[in-house]
């Protein structure tokens, strides 16, 4: 396998290898906490820095970690980290804070945070490393952000508490409750799906019209 | 005292129902959700873990933390990752049938959200030790029948002709949004008593 250069290294967690919506991981934050834009949008952002600084620590000591109990120890690493962004979150935006509950404690069995240690930050350059953590953070949030928008446009009616629509608008109570979340993700991995399956019929039909000619 | 603990069990196993509701151990219930057989071993490694985990959460919270409550997240996942690791060992040792029959499925606990995600709801609800076992047990009974129910739809999917786009995830989430639509009506089930 070729190395991939720099830019390949943040650009790839966004879109083309998006930890959510590609890899379909992580899913406990991206359905449990996306009711609101504001709700998804700290729940992205802290789980940017969880896996940013652990990310930097884990390929700063690599060297250091036995092989056999790596796993525990990146717990470890990614544990401190959480403890720091819930102390954080707690002082800056108590009431995001209070709504959040429990899943900011989850952030460390987000498998997008371990994933990354394991398969990129765990071999790779610190430099590599953070820009592979930016990547991956920055798809995390535009998932993030993509569900929490979807649900509080049509579940309250709202945009970051904005109302859009006027008075007349009946909200879809369904889209803030549980089930409006596997809905959304699975509608927005259907369009995802749909779109992709589109884009290589057209790659297909046009070698074939290159063939003909 | 005996109807609140039923009370505790019958909320974490159907109104909170951890996957469906408060959507904990995604991972496992899209992972191993494809066959009912393995959908009840998991379920059973999932409830023996929740139970141990609960009784050491208790005794975490009883004994140590009073004096660092920073210290929590990180002592219990260290908590829940040796606990995993020791039930393995013992597991290996006692019953190899049973070792073989859970196969990866045990390790794979430890990094299932269900799992600390008890721990955690347990202390902020601020449960004792008897209330704490029933909430693992109800949770644990809870994730099975998500599980179990799960895998025998999508066992019927098998064959049935869906449309391209939709093989894999898309199908099962939606499928995971309406059964968790029908366990919204649950919600009314114990307001209404209590």
């Amino acid at each position: 396998m070729r190395k991939s250069t720099a830019q390949e290294d943040l650009l790839r967690g966004i879109w083309r290898e998006n930890p959510v919506l590609v890899q379909v991981l992580g899913l406990c934050p991206t359905l449990a906490v996306t009711n609101t834009v504001e709700n998804s949008l700290v729940m992205g952002i802290a789980t940017f820095a969880v896996l940013l600084g652990s990310s930097f620590f884990v390929s700063l000591f690599k060297r250091f970690i036995p092989n056999e109990i790596r796993i525990s120890v990146y717990i470890l690493i990614i544990a401190t980290f959480v403890t720091v962004a819930e102390m954080c979150l707690e002082a800056l935006v108590p009431e995001v804070h209070k709504a959040l509950g429990a899943f900011i404690a989850l952030i460390v069995v987000n498998c997008i945070i371990l994933g990354r240690q394991e398969a990129f930050a765990a071999k790779n350059t610190v430099w590599r490393s953070v820009l592979d953590a930016i990547g991956s953070g920055l798809g995390f949030i535009l998932a993030m952000l993509m569900m929490g928008s979807l649900r509080e446009v049509i579940g309250y009616g709202t945009f970051l508490g904005i109302p859009l629509f006027g008075d007349s608008y009946e909200p879809w109570v369904v889209m803030i409750l549980p089930p409006g979340g596997f809905l959304t993700l699975g509608v927005i991995l259907l369009t995802l799906g749909y779109v992709e399956e589109r884009r290589r019929a057209n790659r297909v039909s046009a070698m074939s019209a290159q063939e003909r000619a | 005292m005996m109807s609140e603990l039923v009370w505790i069990f019958f909320s974490a196993m159907v109104v909170n129902n951890f996957t469906l509701v408060l959507f904990l151990g995604l991972c496992a219930f899209m992972g191993v959700s494809s066959r009912v057989e393995t959908a009840l071993r998991m379920g059973a490694a999932n409830i023996f873990v929740l139970v141990l985990t609960s009784i050491s959460a208790w005794a975490l919270n009883r004994f140590v933390l009073e004096a660092a409550p920073y210290l929590r997240i990180i002592s219990f996942i260290i908590v829940i990752a040796s606990l995993v690791q020791i039930v393995e060992m013992v597991i290996k040792k006692v019953s190899p049938t049973l070792f073989r029959q859970l196969g990866i499925y045990l390790p794979l606990i430890t990094t299932n959200c269900a799992i600390l995600g008890l721990a955690i709801f347990q202390t902020n609800r601020g449960y004792g030790f008897w209330e704490g076992l029933f909430f693992a047990l109800g949770a644990g009974a809870g994730l099975t029948l998500a599980l179990v129910l799960m895998a025998s739809i999508r066992e019927s999917t098998e064959f049935s002709d869906v449309p391209s786009i939709a093989k894999g995830t898309g199908l099962v989430l939606i499928i995971a949004g309406s059964l968790s639509l029908a366990f919204m009506g649950f919600a009314g089930l114990l307001s209404g008593g209590a």
